[in-house]
């Protein structure tokens, strides 16, 4: 009996079973709500609907509670039992292995018990499934419990002056703000995680040697100075925004000062399709055309160094992926945003500041560059430090073609590793949570996520001074 | 290239202009014949044929919507920075007509400076407002030079005794009545032979109101101003000429005194009581 | 009036000046300009390099065998269940090998030469052939034409890709005269003149190393690798066919551009697959597998299929939990919350975790869903909750813009006739802002679609060879198969690459044309 209980799929019963309770509960209320309406002098302060909802909720809020605890820590605590309960030779194996031998029995009570000849493994199996059984009879058992205990109160409080109405808008509310507070939610789950992490890799390896240090080779000899890294990340950063601040800045003056309305309806639009294309399909192209022509550029500036006898040998390190590569697609990548932000607060700009540079004889680049740049140059600077932001924490671009190598060289056609390429590379490997190749891509996220934050901060406040000083 | 250097010269004025009587002012510095103004295919001013005496204000007042500002952006061609606007006829300065293809702008409004109705400072230092002008048409000779012109505009204004100590401040830290002067002061720093005033007080309080208003009294005494004013009262205390423009039609032209005192349509009349407005 | 001319608009020290300061501004519309042409240009780049990549991979070749579906062969031992035979790829290979070698004795007495050959198809290209007689045993002892596609190489190589291929003109033979060891002799009054001076002018340019570059003659199904060469005769080893098959033809003429060694496909290889296609067995067609196959290590039988599920599974995952939660978290902010300091940090923090890095979401991911609650690796119900928490803020963010833009008159209307603040929000001010939230979610749902990076960090990049049934299977999505087709050596897999990009962009592309749909059809301004 206990077996069959066990096979049950759990989490489509209790949806159903919610769902009837749910039903039930709002039904009865509404019946309630009708019946007292109808015997009393007074009139009802809400519908009888809004009872039904009130009763409705009171029931299911408990009864999904429980099944969600159980849910949660159900499977845990079946597994410890179970590992209790078996023969003392288990003993010998390791946590690890012993933890697949119980995946392997959770594996084949799932596909409906096991029918081989292995009998201890039968047997482990069938104690499963009975275990799982009292499990779900139990979730199903609290959950009806704590769902009638919740409806029985509620309809008690069925009256007519019971505000019913109120008390549900309440708890929708309640449950608005909850949604809302998922984003603080999140950005909580992100530090804790990256700091609990970290901090746990910062026990094993000195803080100070993880910032400071010049060694970068986590992969195959635990060295984890992460300077390379930061280096590089900063000399990609570097190129992209060497391409993209003045391709955007003037981007947007064309298209905010010069560009008749057609050509900035068009002109826009596409633009705009350059933030949309997926990093990936950028990092294909990196990879397919750019980073091979910077190779061959690279190639034949060495060359031509050489026969022109300034240099003896060659200069440029013209590998096959490298930072200029990535450099120069990110910057493609980047200009978007740039020229966006750049367009919104050039547009921003009053037309009385213009007039009246115009009105002293300025010629329209005197009064772009003299009046209106100096005007819109808070948000420009806001523009330039979130595309910052976007080159330092983009990742596909760099993993595709900039390379792994770790090191701090001027030399921009040397491949150049970044913090995301190493993130990347070291949470693909099969390594568990608590060895410190893990770990370290944690600590990389958190100066990642400090450093990127720091710019959108700055950046989002100086927007917002901006809107203000001009709306 | 003070306006005092420009005195005397013929006197040309009587030209057969419709109310065209005073002779105690200076010879007429623009010259505009036959003006229509279009935006796409509306026109919005109608064949105005008049002239700017130096050293006098003249004041172009009338019902709003009535072209008197498009009229004036006519004067030193601000209307080029408006796709759809055209302008068409004669405005003459020394004998060029202005709208003629082989005048560049720019130095036409280095001559014919501009006041707009709300003061708009540069997002700069009240010293680089002032020295904006002189720098970009290359009238100064150095550092010293440049700090006299400022020194000079900002006195004229009747700024300087205010702003001296923090000429580094930024412009935008005046108030709007001294950013207002500021934009005088700097519109005079280009040495104009010609100032516009477009509604120049209209976001002023009284008392700044007064002191722009005893300016331009002042500064009538070296330049053309032409104004435009919502307010009659102040049309009659700045003006010494006053136009009445109606629905994109010069109505009457003529001294203040006689425009307000006993104006010879019945239009005036009726705009100058209160009929509408 | 010296002073006066001095400012006249026609003095000439003023002009030149002017002139100087227009030419600036002429400099400077002219970067604007270039900006613009640049980045458009960069644009272009990028979708041409893409598009023509993904135009070659959008047909393949197949290559057709006629087989005899020999019972002995098809089922073995009397494996003759639906399932034995639909997994017997050996037996299936084999009769299309001996097909070839049938075709190509001269491979049957050298090893090497027969490995050569059966290269030419792909093992497992054989499976759908199984499947189907499977299905259908009364084939079984038939006659059969197998359908498979190429080798990849070959498949580049008939595509003109991978070996610098030039034609020469080869005038007409006038004899050919077939020598004891396999040589060829062929001649014809300056019938190889062309080949002679290409030849040269190769040698001009590339040096000796011209000399190893190889020069194949074919005529018919017959092809020699060109051993010693005047103007007007020729000595070939034969390497496929017939003598006379040259005997009074014209014969086309090959060079390499790159030498043997230097190619994925042979002289030999290259030999045959001409000699296939003179039969009429070689057929160029739509590449259907790319939409139908799922992943594999070959690139000729690998498609998107898997991949395209993956992330439509991964997208409703998203959908279901970031639109719902989104809009009501707008609808708070934007309806309910107090103005106190609790919402303007939420506030804040919205806008900063729309730009913090998708990575960071990666790694949240890996310590919260698989660490910390211990859900399955590489599979779309995390992949969704990940991308999930990454497009909440951009759903909030263009929920809270469409509530924003309903005009206080309504709420105060609906207020008028005693509807309650939850009343109002939910059947008024909700409903005509959905256009707006709509689009909004559609444009987080377009951006979580491109997204890979977070994907890669919870395992999501895992060779998956099944279509994922359920959100718990293992699974990967478009961009991070792009992704991993993109890190394969083979130079065939950049063609499919690009075409797995053109799926996905014109996927993104509907998405965003459903948005300039809705907005044009619903967008009002009040």
């Amino acid at each position: 009996m206990l077996q069959q209980l066990g096979h049950l799929s759990m989490g489509w019963l209790m949806i159903a079973l919610l769902a009837v309770l749910a039903s039930s509960a709002f039904f009865l209320g509404r019946v309630r709500a009708e019946q007292v309406a109808g015997s009393s002098p007074v009139r009802s302060h809400s519908r009888p609907n809004y009872h039904g909802y009130f009763v409705a909720i009171c029931a299911v809020t408990p009864a999904a509670l429980a099944a969600l605890v159980f849910g949660l820590f159900g499977d845990g605590v079946t597994r410890s039992v179970l590992v209790n309960e078996l023969p003392d030779a288990f003993g010998l194996l390791s946590a690890t292995e012993l933890d697949t031998y119980i995946d392997a029995v959770a594996q084949s009570a799932a596909s409906g018990g096991y029918s081989g000849a292995d009998r201890i493994f039968a047997a482990v199996t069938n104690r499963y499934l009975e275990l799982r059984g009292l499990l779900n009879s139990g979730v199903i058992g609290f959950s009806l419990l704590a769902g009638g205990i919740g409806m029985y109160l509620a309809r008690r409080r069925v009256s007519p002056q019971f505000r019913a109405r109120a008390r549900v808008d309440s708890i929708l509310e309640l449950g608005l703000f909850v949604c809302a507070a998922i984003a603080i939610a999140t950005t909580i789950g992100i530090v804790a995680s990256l700091l609990f992490e970290s901090l746990k890799f910062f026990g094993q390896v000195p803080i100070t040697e993880f910032l400071f240090g010049t060694r970068w080779n986590a992969q195959t000899s635990a060295e984890f100075g992460a300077l390379p890294l930061f280096f590089g990340t900063f000399m990609i950063a570097l190129i992209a925004m060497i391409i993209a601040a003045p391709i955007g800045l003037f981007a947007a003056i064309y298209l905010s000062e010069y560009a008749g309305p057609s050509v900035r309806g068009w002109v826009k639009p596409v633009l705009e399709v350059l933030a949309g294309i997926p990093t990936v399909v950028y990092g294909f192209f990196a990879l397919l055309v750019v980073a091979p022509a910077v190779r061959s550029a690279a190639l034949w500036l060495n060359d031509a160094l050489i026969n022109l006898g300034l240099a003896s040998g060659p200069v440029l390190a013209a590998q096959p992926t490298s930072a200029l590569a990535a450099g120069l697609v990110m910057g493609i990548m980047v200009i978007p945003f740039v020229s966006s932000l750049s367009d919104d607060v050039i547009n921003a700009v009053p037309q009385t500041l213009r007039d009246g540079a115009f009105a002293l004889g300025a010629t329209k680049s005197e009064t772009i560059r003299e009046v209106v740049i100096p005007a819109a140059l808070p948000g420009i600077i806001a523009a330039l430090l979130l595309a910052v932001s976007r080159a330092v924490g983009e990742t596909m671009i760099v993993v595709m073609a900039a390379g792994k190598g770790a090191r701090i060289s001027m030399d921009p056609t040397s491949d150049l590793t970044t913090i995301t390429v190493q993130i990347v590379s070291l949470m693909t490997g099969e390594t568990g949570f608590d060895d410190p190749k893990t770990l370290s891509a944690f600590a990389l996220g958190l100066v990642l996520f400090a450093v990127t934050l720091m710019f959108n901060l700055v950046a989002l406040r100086v927007v917002q001074k901006f809107r203000e000083k001009y709306d | 290239m003070d306006g005092t250097q420009q005195a005397g010269g013929p006197d040309v004025l009587g030209d057969g202009q419709p109310g065209d009587a005073g002779t105690t002012l200076g010879f007429p510095r623009i010259d505009c014949r036959n003006v229509n103004v279009y935006y796409g295919e509306t026109r919005a001013i109608h064949d105005v044929s008049m002239t700017f005496p130096d050293r006098a204000v003249t004041a172009l007042i009338g019902p709003s919507g009535c072209g008197k500002s498009t009229f004036l952006r006519c004067l030193n061609r601000m209307n080029d920075t408006i796709d759809s606007c055209r302008v068409e006829g004669e405005i003459l300065m020394d004998g060029d007509n202005i709208n003629d293809r082989d005048v560049d702008p720019v130095l036409l409004r280095s001559r014919v400076g501009m006041v707009f109705q709300k003061p708009n400072p540069f997002p700069k230092s009240i010293f680089d407002n002032i020295a904006y002008g002189p720098r970009i048409h290359g009238f100064a000779n150095g550092r010293e030079d440049l700090d006299n012109i400022v020194e000079k505009s900002l006195r004229r204004a009747g700024l300087w005794d205010e702003v001296k100590d923090r000429l580094s401040a930024p412009g935008t830290s005046l108030s709007g009545g001294q950013q207002q002067r500021l934009c005088i002061a700097r519109a005079i720093a280009v040495s104009p032979e010609v100032i516009l005033m477009d509604e120049p007080c209209s976001a002023l309080d009284p008392v700044a109101t007064a002191r722009i208003e005893e300016l331009i009294d002042e500064l009538r005494k070296r330049y053309c101003i032409v104004i435009v004013t919502h307010s009659m009262q102040q049309a009659a205390r700045v003006s010494q000429r006053t136009a009445f423009f109606h629905l994109g039609n010069l109505v009457e032209m003529g001294d203040t005194d006689q425009i307000f005192t006993n104006p010879r349509e019945k239009r005036t009349e009726d705009y100058i009581t209160g009929r509408y407005g | 009036m010296t002073d006066t001319d001095a400012r006249s608009f026609r003095n000439a020290a003023a002009l030149k000046r002017l002139k100087g300061r227009r030419a600036a501004d002429a400099r400077f519309k002219f970067y604007g300009r270039l900006a613009i042409v640049v980045a458009l240009a960069a644009l272009a780049m990028l979708l041409v390099s893409v598009g023509t990549q993904a135009f070659s991979a959008a047909t393949h070749h197949v290559v057709r065998y006629d087989i005899e579906l020999d019972p002995a062969r098809i089922a073995p031992d009397g494996a003759s269940a639906p399932e034995d035979i639909s997994r017997n790829v050996e037996g299936f290979y084999g009769l299309a090998r001996d097909s070839l070698l049938e075709t190509f004795p001269e491979a049957n007495t050298i090893p090497a030469q027969r490995l050569l050959l059966a290269k030419t198809l792909t093992r497992l290209a054989v499976l759908p052939a199984a499947r189907e007689v499977a299905a259908r045993p009364e084939l079984i002892g038939n006659a059969y034409t197998l359908t498979a596609p190429l080798n990849h190489d070959l498949d580049l190589f008939l595509k003109g890709r991978g070996a610098g291929e030039m034609r020469v003109e080869i005038g007409s033979i006038a004899a050919a005269k077939a020598d004891a060891d396999g040589e060829v002799t062929l001649t014809g009054p300056d019938a190889f003149k062309a080949v002679v001076t290409r030849l040269a002018s190769l040698r001009a340019e590339m040096g000796p190393a011209a000399d190893t570059l190889s020069v194949l003659v074919t005529s018919g199904r017959s092809t020699g690798r060109l051993s010693d060469i005047t103007a007007n005769t020729a000595r070939l080893d034969l390497l496929t066919g017939d003598a006379a098959d040259f005997e009074q033809s014209r014969p086309a003429g090959r060079i390499f551009r790159l030498a043997e060694s230097e190619r994925n496909v042979s002289d030999q290889q290259i030999a045959w697959v001409l000699a296939l296609k003179d039969l009429g067995r070689v057929s160029r067609v739509a590449n259907t597998g790319l939409l139908t196959q799922t992943d594999s290590t070959y690139p000729e039988l690998a498609g998107g299929l898997a991949a395209i599920v993956g992330s439509l599974l991964t997208m409703l995952i998203t959908a279901f939990v970031a639109v719902p939660i989104g809009v009501l978290a707008a609808v708070y902010l934007e309806e309910f919350a107090p103005k106190n300091r609790v919402t303007d940090l939420i506030e804040v923090n919205i806008n900063n975790l729309a730009a913090v890095p998708s990575i960071v979401f990666g790694l949240l991911g890996a310590a919260l869903f698989l660490n910390f609650l211990d859900m399955p690796r590489s599979a779309p119900l995390v992949g969704g909750l990940v991308l999930a928490l990454l497009t909440f803020p951009v759903v909030i963010i263009a929920s809270r813009a469409a509530l924003k833009a309903v005009p206080p008159s309504i709420r105060a209307g609906a207020l008028a006739v005693g509807a309650s603040k939850m009343q109002i929000v939910f059947h008024h001010v909700v409903p005509l802002a959905a256009p707006g939230i709509l689009t909004g979610a559609i444009l987080g749902m377009a951006r979580a679609l491109g997204e890979t990076a977070p994907l890669l960090l919870i395992g999501m990049v895992a060779f998956v060879g099944d279509v994922p049934r359920s959100p718990l299977d293992e699974s990967t999505v478009l961009p991070v198969q792009i992704f991993s087709w993109s890190n394969n050596a083979e130079r065939a897999w950049e063609p499919m690459t690009a075409a797995l990009i053109v799926i996905l962009l014109v996927l993104l592309l509907l998405m965003n044309s459903l948005v300039v749909f809705l907005r044009s059809k619903f967008e009002r301004r009040w």
